[in-house]
């Protein structure tokens, strides 16, 4: 019969159990969410994405490894959050941009918008779509061509097309995609924005996983259908052109820069379909995900006061 | 109201019920008790034996003068051996009665049921039996029952929802004593004039739904509620809620709102005692947990050490490394296991290496489980936020006094962090901080 030692007994404040939910197995989550858009868009746009990819997952571990050791923090590259900004930096820029560029918008990432202000969950903004708006504004002609949908391994020299938003923009209406060749993905854009369908699924793994809710999916792509209705658009096109699938599934749900109660999530969403649609029918860039979502951001500390709950069965004020 | 009323957020949690069907076993008299004059909430009792003084089973050993306090009676026959200070599983020395068993259980003369036929009789009587809030909360119940409002005061609540996991000994009761809780609940509402009653259980206890159910069937005024189960259905403030519709505003006790709530063993333990006029002096519990041999439902004598209760099922199968009294979302970890059994306990859990590790803690990705899990609504990230700023009026304003410390956000934390202890902490903070200003 083994007795255990006198003052072996761990003593420690209640729950004695937790759940298996951890940081990592979220991250982890994310990244088996974003495979589907990952071949999809190596399918469209050929292995270079891959390998764009890789360069942006890569630079980001290192930069964060880096920081956390300068800082002299505890390394943070295991909970893979790193690694989730990787990819959707690399799924935001086009599928033929240059290796040294994208490793700069990771720079931008990791050590400024996130470590500089403390690490996992107090940036107050997005780090890949802080990343890609830095990049947009210094690099415009590089994150701007586009190459033609073309399953090749060098897509480097390809054609340079028109995303559909550009036409949109343009108002070349008649040369616009089908809806079709917009749910496949089977257009011009960034690496893993093209596919909705790929990107879809990713989602709803997500939810089913209970990783996010749809609360700001939904507001976000039904005000843009909204939107769409009011002035006259198509609004299937709108919430597959552009990064409106990957913003509202995999941007706009990122934990430490949106709100917190379902309510401030509704306002969220609305804000930044919204915003999206205004950028994109009245603003003079064709695509306003970005500038949308890093918009809420800002105001999410603001969505968050104002949407404190009430007490259980409402009692108390 | 009903149509805006709330469902329960709370968590999913593993219920490891184990020893569902464990019949109760009756354990024998340890050879020493250690009967702690501490076992409720309110004034400590002062021992009414020295030293030396024979005393038998039933015998009224310590209580007080305060209105707050339950008398406290020996669970044996034997001799005082000493009176001393004695650190408690509470954390806190108190005086503790040391009674060596002779082993032969000598009643106490005059233990005879109650004669009662008004409401004041009925609460004296009620504080003389010894008892106190047999849920976990050791309110004595006799303050309990004679609120300022009594005549108010019209629906009674008995709680059988035991969503703690791996407890079974209330379920026990509602299968063993069925009787005795509807009974009781009768009495209760007989004597304090209330009109209705609802028993909450939840739904993972068919059995003991089927049992109470059919115990009470015909009578108008007991209810039964089957509960959802999900942790805390069993929290007073949420089995109000789902119960009546009302919500308690914080500050306010239950009866202000019109509603008393007792515990399935509470009112079985007042039908009882009215029946036989035996005091509290043992306690339905649940043993389990991987370290010990033989999970069991015993009915501990009060004052026995968790050594001899473990050693009753069986002894340690494998080294221990955490003793948990009562369930492990809300229980109290003690540090050893000489540690006497009081009048709340309702489990005694001891856990092997296996089943303790411990996460280490990682930064708040601010994902908002917490916040989604609060049975109570509160925001326990915010109030973790503002306690390390020491910021006691956002403290306030995110009403984290109301904090239950169900433990539904540190459970839930993919961080790891142990948020209810912040909670704990802050309104500590918070408590304090008030006095000063």
């Amino acid at each position: 019969m083994n007795r255990f030692e006198k003052g072996s007994l761990i003593v420690s404040s209640s729950p004695h159990v937790s759940s298996d939910t951890t940081t990592s197995k979220i991250m982890r989550d994310v990244l088996i969410a974003l495979i589907p858009a990952m071949i999809a868009a190596t399918v469209i746009f050929g292995a270079r994405v891959l390998i764009l990819t890789a360069v942006c997952i890569i630079s980001c571990i290192i930069f964060e490894y880096i920081f956390n050791r300068i800082a002299e923090r505890k390394s943070t590259i295991g909970d893979f959050s790193a690694a989730v900004t990787g990819a959707i930096l690399a799924f935001n820029l086009p599928p033929n941009f240059p290796y040294w560029m994208a490793v700069i918008g990771c720079f931008v990432a990791i050590v400024i918008v996130k470590q500089l202000f403390g690490g996992i969950g107090q940036n107050f903004a997005n780090p890949a779509i802080t990343a890609r708006v830095v990049l947009l504004v210094s690099f415009s002609t590089a994150m701007t061509s586009w190459p033609t949908a073309k399953p090749i391994l060098s897509a480097a020299d390809a054609v340079t097309a028109a995303t559909p938003l550009s036409l949109f923009a343009k108002g070349e209406l008649d040369s616009l995609p089908s809806n079709l060749d917009m749910l496949l993905g089977t257009i011009g854009g960034s690496a893993g924005e093209t596919c909705a369908i790929a990107i879809l699924i990713g989602g709803l793994y997500l939810v089913a996983r209970k990783v996010i809710s749809l609360v700001i999916p939904a507001s976000f792509l039904g005000t843009m259908i909204v939107m769409s209705l009011i002035t006259g658009n198509d609004p299937i096109f709108h919430i597959l052109a552009g990064g409106a699938m990957l913003g509202a599934f995999f941007m706009a749900t990122d934990y430490s820069t949106s709100p917190m109660t379902n309510g401030g999530k509704v306002v969220f969403g609305i804000g930044c379909g919204f915003l999206t649609m205004m950028i994109r029918l009245y603003g003079s860039y064709p695509e306003g995900v970005s500038f949308a979502i890093l918009f809420m951001n800002i105001v999410t500390p603001h969505i968050d006061n104002l949407s404190r709950r009430k007490l259980y069965g409402g009692g108390g004020k | 109201m009903g149509l805006f009323k709330r469902h329960l957020k709370g968590i999913h949690v593993d219920y490891r019920k184990n020893t569902m069907e464990c019949k109760t076993e009756i354990m024998p008299v340890p050879k020493r008790l250690y009967i702690s004059m501490v076992q409720h909430i309110g004034a400590p009792c002062v021992p009414l034996v020295s030293p030396g003084d024979e005393v038998k089973v039933g015998q009224k050993i310590g209580d007080s003068d305060a209105f707050v306090s339950a008398p406290i009676h020996s669970s044996v026959s034997g001799k005082v051996i000493a009176i001393e200070d004695i650190m408690s599983s509470l954390g806190t020395k108190d005086k503790t009665i040391v009674i060596e068993s002779d082993g032969l259980q000598t009643l106490c003369q005059g233990l005879t049921p109650p004669q009662v036929s008004t409401r004041e009789e009925f609460v004296k009587a009620v504080r003389a039996s010894g008892l106190v809030g047999l849920g976990g909360a050791a309110f004595p119940t006799h303050v309990k029952y004679s609120p300022k409002n009594i005549d108010d005061v019209k629906i009674l609540i008995i709680n059988g929802a035991e969503c703690e996991p791996y407890i079974t000994s209330d379920y026990r009761t509602m299968l063993e004593s069925t009787k005795h809780v509807v009974n009781g609940a009768r009495l209760v509402m007989k004597y304090l004039g209330l009109e209705k009653c609802y028993i909450g259980i939840e739904d993972n206890k068919p059995k003991a739904i089927a049992a109470i159910s059919e115990e009470a069937a015909g009578d108008p005024s007991i209810e039964i509620l089957t509960l959802r189960s999900q942790y805390p259905q069993g929290a007073e403030r949420v089995l109000i809620y789902e119960a009546t519709g009302r919500p308690l505003p914080p500050g306010k006790l239950p009866a202000d709102i019109g509603v008393l709530v007792s515990n399935v063993s509470s009112v079985s333990f007042i039908s009882r005692y009215f029946k036989t006029g035996m005091p509290m002096m043992r306690k339905r519990i649940t043993v389990d947990g991987d370290a010990v041999c033989t999970p069991k439902n015993l009915y501990a004598p009060i004052g026995a050490q968790i050594k001899d209760v473990i050693d009753f099922c069986g002894g340690y199968k494998s080294v221990a490394r955490k003793i948990i009294m009562g369930g492990p979302m809300m229980g109290r970890a003690i540090y050893d296991d000489d540690k006497a059994i009081i009048k709340n306990n309702n489990a005694i859990l001891a856990f092997n290496e296996d089943q303790v590790t411990e996460h280490p803690e990682t930064g708040c990705i601010k994902c908002g489980r917490c916040v989604a899990s609060c049975p109570l609504d509160l925001m326990p990230t915010y109030i973790a936020k503002a306690y390390e700023a020491e910021d006691i009026d956002m403290l306030k304003k995110l009403k984290v006094t109301i904090c239950m410390e169900c433990g539904c956000c540190s459970y839930v934390c993919p961080a790891k962090k142990q948020l209810a202890l912040t909670n704990r902490l802050a309104k500590k903070l918070v408590l304090e901080g008030g006095a000063a200003k």
